[in-house]
């Protein structure tokens, strides 16, 4: 073989782990750049409910107007008992409503990208949809659907498809065209092309939307829920925040809101760990350089 | 000039008559090209920017469609289907790899696309990255390789179907002047064991006297065929010192000179 390819041999066997001493290091470095990336923002968000607790104690603000922090935990471990259904509630929600937004948006993105006609029929109506406030709509959905679940998730599915559709649509269509060209001379049929050059062309676009869709389902499950308004069993984490403020129960509205926001982080900690395991080994929004 | 074959006992393995190409947006892009490619020749489509080199590759290929003329296969039983052949390779001008596909899984692809299972290709992508010299490297990301290695996996690929004919469009055109000439001697002696036809685009006069057997000299505006001469140099071309011989200069002299003709009266914009 060749100088040229010898020098990269070595370049790629560094890369593949089979050099010992700076493979070690390097991993060293590695292991504690994400202990700080882990430690910094938690310590940040610790201190920042330190500082919390610290002035409603110290200024005694009394707790229906701002509760501490360690009493918002306690109506947590209290109220669980009637948080822990609503919250149930409101996940379902949002994974069903984030499950129909992929399907319908990824099923629309592919005709999409094989009609041009069906994009330029349907896209102004996929528009219409995002552009039009959900709390504006919510009522008339109650109103026409009986079922009131229906309603909600048809509410938190209207938010949530849009940024899988757009962005799929761009994702179909980035795929590379000196690749395409390549398929075309080896006549591979449409569904080969769909499924070994399309759809991974369009991976990195479809979780970038994903992330986004996962919060808006989420905000759209809780819009949707505070407009019907409704009370009983059969409720969410936005009902349990909207009749602890009728009775001024503020530290069961902070224990509520707490969920709300941990949900949403969960969802998005979740998506953001798909996309590294689906994408970390080829597209450069998810590779570590090697500085 | 006439047009010279280099296999006088066969049929040509392509043939174009008078082939032109209109882009639908009016530019003539080639102009009544004729041309018949024998078997085992290499030769090199060379020209300025905008003589319609790619052009006439891709029209070969089936890429693109031809607005006049005709062109014929006629050393080849199957008859062309669907405006694309099957027994040809293609390497563009970058190394066009799947990046989330290992280099393993880029070189399987056109036997895949014909429904080869991964263990029924095994053996004959492994050939291909042996021919490539990139045995070590199947289960490797595209990514983690260089530019040149890049190209090698192109080539692997194109090559993985045991086509009669490969079609080069500069393909190293992006690549360091050290690495290019490794690849082109490679590419030599790739193509001299396994004695396919080669048709390659590049700008590059010392790059097509060195490769060719023949060289079809272009211009531009419209793009058309000017001269063909023929480089009637044994192989192999790297062992002895052909490149820094005076047969090699007169080559080189005269292939320029038949370039200049076409720059004749044309803006060199570049």
């Amino acid at each position: 073989m060749n100088s040229n390819t010898s020098t990269s041999t070595t370049a790629a066997a560094v890369a593949m782990g089979e050099i010992g001493e700076p493979q070690a290091r390097r991993q060293r470095d590695h292991r504690r750049e994400t202990w700080v990336r882990v430690l910094l923002p938690v310590a940040i968000v610790a201190a920042l409910l330190l500082l919390w607790e610290v002035v409603v104690r110290v200024k005694g603000i009394p707790h229906y107007i701002l509760p501490a922090p360690t009493l918002v935990l306690r109506t947590l471990i209290d109220q669980w008992a009637s948080l822990a259904p609503a919250l149930w509630f409101t996940v379902k929600l949002t994974l069903m409503a984030l499950a129909a937004a992929v399907v319908g948006g990824v099923l629309l993105a592919m005709a999409f990208a094989l009609s041009k006609w069906v994009e330029i029929a349907l896209f102004p109506v996929a528009v219409i949809m995002q552009v039009t406030p959900i709390v504006a709509i919510a009522p008339l959905i109650l109103i026409y659907i009986d079922s009131t679940t229906t309603a909600l998730l048809i509410c938190a599915w209207i938010v949530a498809f849009f940024p899988i559709l757009s962005n799929t649509v761009i994702g179909l269509k980035s795929a590379d065209s000196n690749l395409r060209d390549l398929f075309t001379l080896y006549r591979a049929t449409p569904w080969q092309r769909l499924r070994l050059l399309l759809a991974p062309s369009a991976l990195p676009f479809f979780l970038g939307g994903l992330k986004i869709a996962g919060g808006l389902a989420l905000i759209g499950a809780v819009v949707a829920e505070f407009t019907a308004g409704s009370a009983g069993r059969n409720t969410g984490l936005a009902s349990r925040i909207l009749e602890s403020m009728f009775r001024t129960e503020i530290p069961m509205m902070f224990a509520a809101l707490f969920l709300v926001s941990l949900l949403g982080i969960v969802i998005f900690v979740a998506f953001s760990a798909l996309a590294r395991w689906m994408l970390g080994h080829w597209h450069e929004s998810e590779m570590k350089r090697e500085i | 000039m006439t047009t010279v074959t280099a296999d006088t006992t066969s049929r040509p393995l392509v043939s174009l008559k008078a082939v032109s190409k209109r882009f639908p947006n009016g530019t003539l892009a080639l102009e009544n090209m004729s041309l018949e490619v024998g078997d085992h020749e290499f030769i090199s489509f060379l020209g300025p920017s905008g003589c319609g080199k790619s052009t006439a590759l891709r029209l070969i290929a089936g890429l693109s469609n031809i607005t006049h003329g005709e062109l014929t296969w006629p050393g080849h039983a199957e008859p062309a289907a669907e405006g694309s052949h099957p027994d040809l390779g293609f390497v563009f001008q970058e190394p066009t790899l799947m990046p989330w596909a290992s280099v393993f899984d880029n070189v399987w692809l056109p036997l895949r696309l014909v429904g080869q299972s991964r263990d029924a290709a095994d053996r004959t992508v492994r050939d291909a990255l042996g021919m490539v010299g990139l045995t070590r490297f199947a289960e490797v990301y595209p990514r983690e390789l260089s530019g040149g290695m890049k190209m090698r996996v192109s080539i692997a690929r194109a090559l993985v179907t045991h086509p009669r004919l490969l079609l080069m469009d500069e393909p190293f055109g992006a690549l360091d002047e050290m690495t290019r000439g490794k690849l082109n001697n490679d590419l030599l002696a790739i193509w001299r064991e396994h004695r396919f036809t080669i048709i390659f685009v590049t700008h590059s006069v010392y790059e097509s006297v060195y490769l060719s057997s023949r060289i079809v000299v272009m211009a531009s505006r419209p793009g058309r065929v000017i001269e063909q001469i023929r480089i009637d140099e044994p192989y192999p071309r790297d062992a002895g010192d052909f490149h820094v011989s005076t047969r090699y200069n007169a080559h080189v002299v005269a292939v320029q000179k038949a370039l200049h003709a076409t720059l004749q009266g044309v803006d060199i914009d570049h």
